[in-house]
């Protein structure tokens, strides 16, 4: 009797809590359908009095967002599938083949795990700038095509298939590259999964790189576009701001849904974001 | 290499040996092979960035040397002195201490209650919660600062509009030195407890229930239960959230930079941010500096939680 009730206020409390975590995408979503002359009502209204599409539109019309979603996507693309394929070539060489270099290798890839983006990120400016690469695509997405992370992950998973699968594959005749496109790298869709999750979700999300590379609105990402509507002339624009603001995050929280069971499950075997 | 040692062993194991030192020498062949592609990579854009921004942190290096980095004059630790003696760097430097010292226990305590009530406290609508309380760590910062902004704003917002409703008359959160630095911790409380809870759960799960249930015939409250049975149990799961929070939290940076730039009176200023706006006034040896100098506090203070969790 006593445990039902505590119960009952636990959910009680974790419903209040939840409500409270999510107002901020409620009312994201809401006010993106509001007008101008609403959204500077004093008191706010909760539900739009007269809902309309019209901040979506001029976000697509006038501001060119449908490219900017098209970059995101491509860049975020590319630099998944970068990672899981470059990432996992380099995670089951480390975890079952003995090659030279191979301790040095899976020591200074850690070590970069610690180091604040910030250090690298004049020296990779000035990088890109030397090699004729400001303002493309191609910037975006070289520098985040490979991490420490993906190795990592990938490393631990493959450790976790038993060596007899090499062993197997050896006796049957199959060539080392082989082994692994063909035997070891089908096992791995679970890690596969969340490895590629975690990096298209960084990918889209990813903010200060590409505001200082991308100098037109030819290369803008969404994030980008946002964050120059939001302190440009458009910044007491509130509707079209948070209509911005939508197509930023509606998306990345379907795949984030669609995903989530890899998400949940990836996060917690490796215990980082 | 240590392959050929067994095939200068004998002539009768000769074919076999032969056999094992092809096999080994393809092996690494294929081992280097599949690391080429990742490590031309990294050697191009981690490795030798972090080399270039150290050799950078010790010379006058300006935007102006963009085309020539290697032609600015050798200054020693000027760099880092000059650092060190700014008072800006110094109030962001106890601006980004404060947000450690106030977030990471924050944000732990709230990921914590919510990962020990999702585990053991409800049956029900489990993933649903859990689901909910991650959203914010998907969510792009940019996105989030819009909404944000509008929720705090002093006469529209609708924080403060609640506040009116229970009769508090709410300051102006983001434009007030008071309040400022405040705000953004809590905002990067709410962005980021989800991903300590999720670690938490994971840890929750190695907490065997036949030893609650061996404390609870001894009469322990679930409070008793939950510092001598779970706490001790998840200590290893608390320090690494520690320290990965930590290490997050002496990098705080987004926050500032898309809420207040730093503002007002640079009352949330931190120091990857100046380091940034140093960056932005092109002297690349100063902010080269700076970074290594974040780098140093982040080394240090893992090295110290790991000690103080070991001993006591």
């Amino acid at each position: 009797m006593q445990r039902t009730r505590a119960r009952a206020w636990l959910y009680v409390v974790l419903t209040i809590l939840l409500l409270i975590v999510m107002t901020p995408f409620l009312w994201m979503v809401l006010g993106s359908l509001k007008s101008q002359a609403e959204l500077l009502q004093v008191p706010p209204t909760w539900l739009p009095e007269n809902p309309s599409l019209d901040n979506f539109t001029r976000l697509f019309d006038r501001l060119s967002f449908g490219r900017y979603f098209f970059n995101s996507t491509f860049v975020a693309v590319c630099v998944t599938a970068g990672n899981l394929l470059f990432c996992s070539m380099l995670g089951y060489a480390l975890a079952h083949l003995s090659f030279p270099g191979k301790k040095i290798i899976f020591g200074a890839v850690m070590g970069t795990l610690m180091i604040p983006g910030l250090v690298v990120f004049i020296p990779q400016f000035v990088l890109v700038v030397n090699l004729g690469l400001a303002d493309t695509l191609a910037a975006l997405i070289l520098p985040f095509l490979v991490g420490p992370f993906g190795v990592f992950l990938m490393r631990q998973f493959f450790l976790g298939l038993p060596r007899d699968l090499l062993e197997a594959g050896r006796i049957d005749g199959a060539s080392e590259l082989g082994i692994f496109f063909r035997i070891f790298l089908p096992l791995a869709g679970p890690a596969m999964a969340t490895l590629g999750i975690l990096t298209f979700l960084a990918s889209w999300n990813n903010f200060l790189w590409p505001l200082v590379v991308a100098a037109t609105e030819r290369t803008y990402t969404l994030p980008v576009a946002l964050a120059l509507v939001s302190t440009g002339q458009n910044q007491t624009d509130y509707g079209l701001l948070l209509a911005g603001a939508c197509v930023v995050v509606l998306p990345i929280l379907l795949v984030f849904l669609f995903f989530q069971r890899f998400f949940i499950e990836g996060i917690a075997s490796t215990g980082i974001k | 290499m240590a392959a050929s040692a067994p095939a200068a062993a004998g002539a009768p194991r000769k074919p076999r040996s032969r056999s094992v030192t092809r096999r080994n020498a393809s092996e690494a062949r294929a081992g280097l092979l599949l690391a080429t592609p990742f490590l031309l990579l990294f050697a191009v854009f981690t490795v030798w960035p972090v080399l270039q921004s150290m050799f950078m942190s010790f010379t006058d290096t300006r935007i102006t040397d963009i085309r020539t980095p290697f032609a600015v004059n050798f200054v020693a630790f000027d760099n880092y002195a000059q650092a060190l003696s700014d008072p800006v760097f110094r109030r962001a430097a106890l601006n980004t201490a404060i947000f450690v010292v106030v977030g990471v226990p924050l944000t732990m305590a709230a990921g914590l209650a919510a990962a020990v009530a999702l585990d053991k406290g409800i049956t029900r609508f489990r993933s649903v919660f859990r689901m909910g309380f991650y959203t914010p760590v998907v969510t792009s910062i940019v996105a989030v600062a819009v909404v944000w902004r509008f929720l705090l704003e002093p006469d529209r917002g609708l924080v403060n509009n609640v506040l009116a409703w229970v009769g508090l008359d709410g300051p102006n959160w983001l434009g007030d030195t008071r309040t400022s630095l405040l705000s953004l911790i809590v905002m990067a409380v709410w962005r980021n407890f989800g991903t300590s809870m999720i670690i938490f759960l994971a840890g929750l799960q190695a907490v065997p229930w036949s030893l609650h249930e061996a404390a609870m015939l001894d009469g322990a409250s679930p409070w008793r239960r939950f510092l001598n049975v779970t706490l001790p149990i998840l200590r290893p799961t608390l320090l690494f959230v520690m320290v990965t929070t930590t290490i997050g939290y002496l990098q705080f940076f987004e926050e500032p930079f898309v809420m207040t730039q730093g503002g007002p009176l640079n009352s949330t200023l931190s120091a990857s941010m100046y380091t940034y706006q140093q960056f932005g006034f092109g002297n690349y040896g100063l902010a080269g500096a700076m970074a290594y100098l974040t780098f140093l506090v982040i080394v240090v203070v893992t090295i110290i939680q790991f000690r103080i969790t070991r001993e006591s």
